[in-house]
């Protein structure tokens, strides 16, 4: 029996990845990372700013996500983002970019504590693909 | 009738005006392509997202607790229209259509003694709307400078509904665009997003999903998200049925223009013709008389 499943990452000026065979996804959910295989359990959950995994027979590949949504319904794994990056073709200009923004906004004083907790996050993460 | 040189200065406007509204044309099918693929390459987002709420949405049991962007306030008094329309005119019917549309809901919530708040998205529609309903509209928002719908600009958008739907300044939420069917069919829409209208919940299924964090946290953080997707979807749409109506407009005009050069161009010829004519009949009479 195959081990794979399928994978569509959209965001909203398209769709930005589809892949039928995919073995392993590792998602950067909301209460922690989150490996999923075949026939996990049909689930709904939020991303934080980390890296998407995905592992296919063609080798892997990592994205940088900042926010998103995961479904994962009948072996087919559907993840909503606004903000996603390749890794192996980001630019460290871009990088840098979104490490300032992020630095800036981390700066202010009127957030509050999720949207701190997010952008901790976002520049830890930033700072670790450096 | 008009001298041989009037006509001569009709027919040299006509078609110079041709030959505006023939590059008119030929732009408007370059950015329709454009925008109709990104409109087809955005509508799965949309879809998804939708999917994603309507199961959620479904799973939800204590309906009474539910996000009020889910469930509504639970009356129905205030009604807030967006009104979405182009920035530039010469579209054909485009953006007549969406007002119309837009006046016909406006009379029947009037009729029924409720408030009506507008907000324009877009100036043309604002120039025509604020004759009629001037103090009615809250906010007009354009996007001038932006060259390509984008999910910014929506942002923006969904933010401010938002802000204004926490405030209590309305009930019931409805946008009005134009989608896009075909390159000479567009058909205005109008869409209620909030409450979130589970219309058409065909496909929602019984099947129990796990949530983390839990359904409330998911919902309260995907509602506002799902606002601004369905205000992108829109924008991708009416994006692409504006160029869509131009082109068909320009056409038409193009077309018009023709015929009329053409219409001119025999009635100088036969001016011409009948001045010769005279001419000669002046001469062979004079020479019979001598």
């Amino acid at each position: 029996m195959s081990e794979e499943f399928k994978i569509e990452i959209v965001n909203p000026e398209k769709s930005f990845l589809v892949k039928e065979d995919v073995s392993e996804v590792v998602v950067p959910a909301f209460e922690g990372e989150m490996g999923i295989l075949k026939d996990h359990i049909s689930i709904i959950s939020f991303l934080k700013p980390g890296i998407i995994k995905v592992s296919s027979k063609s080798g892997d590949e990592n994205y940088y996500v900042e926010d998103g949504i995961v479904e994962f319904k009948n072996n087919n794994l559907s993840i909503l983002t606004s903000s996603i990056y390749n890794l192996s073709d980001m630019d460290k200009s871009v990088q840098q970019d979104l490490l300032k923004k992020a630095e800036e906004e981390a700066g202010k004083s009127d957030i509050n504590d999720q949207t701190k907790y997010l952008v901790d996050q976002k520049i830890e993460v930033l700072k670790t693909l450096n | 009738m008009a001298s041989l040189d009037d006509l001569k200065k009709r027919i040299a406007s006509v078609k110079s005006t041709q030959k505006i509204t023939k590059a008119m044309k030929m732009v408007a099918a370059a950015k329709l392509r454009k925008a109709q693929e990104s409109a087809e390459k955005g509508r799965p987002y949309s879809e998804k997202m939708n999917n994603v709420i309507l199961n959620l949405s479904s799973g939800i049991s204590d309906k009474e607790n539910a996000p009020k962007l889910l469930a509504g306030t639970g009356q129905d008094k205030v009604h807030l229209c967006v009104v979405m329309t182009s920035d530039r005119g010469l579209c054909g019917g485009f953006n007549s259509n969406i007002i119309k549309k837009a006046k016909s809901y406006f009379s029947k919530i009037l009729d029924e003694n409720k408030e009506l708040k507008i907000i324009t998205v877009g100036s043309k529609g604002n120039d025509q709307l604020k004759r009629t309903y001037g103090n009615k509209i809250i906010e007009n928002i354009s996007f001038k400078e932006s060259k390509n719908a984008n999910y910014f600009d929506a942002d923006k958008v969904g933010k401010i509904i938002i802000e204004k739907f926490e405030a209590g300044d309305f009930d019931i939420c409805t946008i009005f665009y134009n989608k896009f069917k075909n390159v000479i069919t567009q058909i205005p829409q109008a869409q209620q997003i909030i409450p979130l209208n589970d219309e058409g919940n065909e496909n929602s299924s019984d099947e129990s999903y796990e949530f983390e964090p839990d359904e409330d946290e998911i919902l309260s953080n995907l509602l506002p998200k799902n606002i601004s997707t369905q205000i992108f979807k829109a924008m991708l749409e009416n994006s692409a049925s504006e160029q869509g109506s131009r082109m068909s407009a320009m056409d038409n005009a193009t077309r018009n223009a023709g015929e009329m050069v053409d219409k001119l161009t025999i009635e100088y010829n036969r001016s011409r013709q009948a001045a010769i004519t005279k001419e000669l009949i002046e001469i062979i009479s004079g020479a019979e008389s001598l």
